[in-house]
């Protein structure tokens, strides 16, 4: 609330013609301020990363030891399910909805977003949503139990009552991305400063005119599959049912063809934030500003035939499966141009490590790696092997957690001064960041052994072998999950007070984000500045 | 906000409509996309639905000898007995030959069951000819009828030198509620 105040006092100051913030609580409901929104939609995003992150402390006190601990098997069946379901919706995609709403009008010179009443209606109908996913804990019988996959005949057949809560909670999700995500593509494409030609787009921006092409292109089929699942539970369809001539493997395909770009959609945004963050502390241009773009755009594109990857052992024919093998292995191409470019950036750089760059270095070696073990599962003949054994959840939370998690925090740190107007402390953000990288490490390195070594995932019980390497797994988690309560600390404090922060805020910062006020005025470019 | 600033806007916004709402509709139809493409290669082992053109007696092909392993799986809890008469059935591709299966109902109500076929390895479903199989309908059982089913069909002759055993695998469910 404090940050509000300042922005109050700053905007009459200068201009007598603009309105600030309403005064009060209802100030947050009605508000079609894309700073405000932004800040909400962060904020959700976080206290739901708290609270699947709970859940994933749950499973792992579970796992601390072999043999049944804690919770029953059906209780912990609906930890991973929730953990997944609310890490994915909840948390990384409102988080990077949130910086979209932030930056992308002060990055583009724009006063606001396209759609401001849109925006706000985007935000307000999440909190509904996850109520609802939520409140399914509380339900008789149980809440979704049979992963965020939501595989039929799992979650149609066999599914508890809930599942039909889950459904609606799905259908409300994908409108509001729908909305987030036409707004942003609408504010790009219409509110661009004069002289901001496409090209000349700061790289976040970019990253995010892609995904959102992605949203408004996969949501819509996410919104059908479970749209197929509940007339399949409750009005006599057979989408997925063999008896009236269905076929359950086929929701696998209808879901991955979603869920596959939906892993892009966790990750380009994440390629933006870094690109962003990496030219201001190596004090150099971003190396292959166009080739960025173009690999984003292969990468999106190519995340369309690859969905199959995930069903490698479903019976495929043999040309099937070279082909989805070969198409995977295709996306490390314009992924490794990526990398290219930010090792390049770095290269002869006058490099100095405040926390922003440390996660992003983090970022760059830990989702690299990440994508490295991607590569060992997309072999299909290994594959067999890997599917469905702790490497897989190894390999996807290396890429989700030090990946788009850690971007995501990255992002908060380079972009903190500028929102709050004060500087966070480089000694607590320093802290955080090594007690995250070496914790994350110790909880999720250990995975690719117990993977290899046979240990199945969505287990609550395992043989006895596993045991040492997941005591260290769990130890590693809970000195994590504690990690970020530091963080909402760290945050706080910022907000409410510390070091005067300049508009530059960063020594060799670039971008029109940097030439406004920190923070910034409550509308952000009354009269759009002309870029050269 | 001033209008002209945003001059497209209105055109991007039917655009971006139509994709999200097209979408919703591809998603849909996918469902018969999926089976087309499934008849057409057999990927996912379904033979067909009705009885098909019988293979001419001249075509049989003596010089090879493919065997047909016959499975009976029953689905969820449903309350019957199903058997085949025959394990395993060798047969020159093109040759005809007859097999029957026995279901029961072990309840005291009335059930309808339908038999789903599949194939393994997928690809060879399509040669699987049956001109007379149960599974072409649904099947009424009185409470605790017994009931014997035919089944007659080859194996197409021009099915690849490379299949040698392919496994005919029929699943019972209970469809009483469904119709």
């Amino acid at each position: 609330m404090d940050v509000s105040n300042t922005v109050t006092s700053h905007d009459h100051a200068h201009d007598h013609h603009d309105h600030g913030p309403a005064k009060g609580l209802m100030r947050w409901v009605y508000t079609t301020n894309h700073k405000d929104i932004g800040s909400m939609y962060l904020w959700f995003s976080f206290a739901m990363f708290l609270f699947a992150g709970s859940l994933a402390m749950i499973i792992r006190a579970e796992l601390f030891r072999p043999g049944e601990q804690l919770v029953n098997p059906e209780f912990f069946n609906q930890m991973t399910t929730l953990h997944g379901l609310i890490m994915v919706f909840g948390a990384v995609m409102p988080a990077f909805v949130g910086l979209a709403n932030w930056m992308i009008p002060i990055m583009i010179g724009a006063p606001d977003m396209a759609l401001p009443r849109l925006n706000n209606w985007s935000f307000w109908i999440l909190p509904v949503a996850f109520s609802i996913l939520i409140s399914t804990l509380f339900m008789k019988g149980s809440a979704p139990n049979f992963g965020w996959t939501f595989y039929a005949p799992l979650s149609t057949t066999y599914g508890p009552p809930s599942t039909d809560f889950f459904i609606f909670a799905v259908h409300m999700m994908g409108i509001s991305s729908i909305l987030g995500a036409i707004n942003v593509i609408a504010t790009i494409l219409n509110m661009r400063a004069p002289g901001m030609t496409l090209m000349k787009m700061p790289i976040f921006v970019w990253t995010w005119l892609i995904t959102a092409f992605l949203l408004i292109a996969v949501m819509p089929v996410l919104a059908g599959c479970v749209t197929m699942m509940l007339t399949d539970r409750h009005f006599g369809t057979s989408f997925f049912n063999a008896a009236g001539g269905g076929d359950p493997v086929m929701f696998q395909h209808v879901f991955w063809f979603f869920g596959h770009p939906e892993v892009y959609i966790m990750i380009l945004p994440a390629f933006g934030i870094i690109s962003q963050i990496l030219p201001t502390f190596t004090r150099k241009q971003l190396f292959g500003y166009a080739s960025m773009v173009y690999a984003t755009c292969s990468i999106a594109l190519l995340s369309f035939v690859v969905w199959a990857h995930h069903m490698f052992t479903t019976g495929m024919p043999l040309a099937g499966e070279l082909f989805f093998m070969y198409t995977t292995m295709l996306i490390a191409v314009p992924t490794g141009v990526k990398v290219f470019n930010w090792v390049a950036t770095m290269w002869q750089g006058a490099i100095t490590f405040e926390t922003p760059m440390l996660f992003t270095l983090a970022f760059i070696f830990l989702f690299t790696f990440g994508g490295f073990s991607g590569l060992m599962l997309a072999i299909t003949p290994a594959d067999f092997q890997y599917q469905d054994t702790y490497f897989v959840v190894a390999h996807f939370h290396y890429v989700l957690v030090p990946g788009a998690v850690f971007s995501i925090m990255a992002a908060a740190y380079y972009w903190l001064p500028k929102w709050t107007g004060h500087y966070y402390s480089e000694t607590l953000g320093k802290t955080h960041f090594w007690l995250s990288f070496i914790s994350i490490n110790v909880t999720f390195f250990p995975m690719h052994f117990l993977g290899l070594a046979g240990m199945p995932r969505r287990v609550p019980d395992y043989a006895l072998q596993f045991a040492d390497f997941n005591q260290i797994v769990s130890v590693g988690g809970f000195v994590f999950g504690l990690s970020q309560i530091f963080f909402l600390y760290i945050v706080i404090k910022t907000i409410r007070g510390g070091k005067k922060a300049t508009n530059l805020v960063w020594e060799n910062a670039e971008g029109l984000e940097w030439t406004l006020s920190s923070p910034p005025p409550y509308h952000s470019f009354t009269t759009p500045p002309v870029i050269k | 906000m001033n209008e002209t600033v945003k001059p497209h806007l209105k055109k991007h916004l039917k655009i971006m409509l139509a994709v999200v709402v097209g979408m919703f509709a591809f998603c849909f139809a996918l469902v018969p996309l999926y089976n087309v493409f499934c008849k057409v290669t057999g990927l996912n082992g379904k033979t067909a639905a009705t009885a098909q053109i019988p293979v001419a007696a001249s075509k049989v092909d003596t010089n090879r000898d493919v065997t047909v392993e016959l499975l009976t799986t029953l689905n969820e809890s449903i309350s019957t007995e199903f058997t085949g008469k025959d394990k395993k059935i060798t047969l020159h591709p093109g040759e005809y030959v007859t097999t029957s299966y026995r279901v029961k109902n072990l309840t005291n109500k009335p059930m309808v069951v339908q038999a789903i076929p599949s194939v393994t390895p997928g690809l060879a479903a399509k040669h699987v000819n049956k001109i007379e199989c149960f599974c072409f309908v649904h099947q009424p059982l009185k409470p605790l009828e017994e009931k014997e089913f035919r089944l007659v069909f080859t194996v197409d002759p021009a099915i690849p030198e490379k299949f040698h055993t392919l496994t005919l695998s029929y699943t019972l469910f209970d469809v009483t509620e469904k119709i």
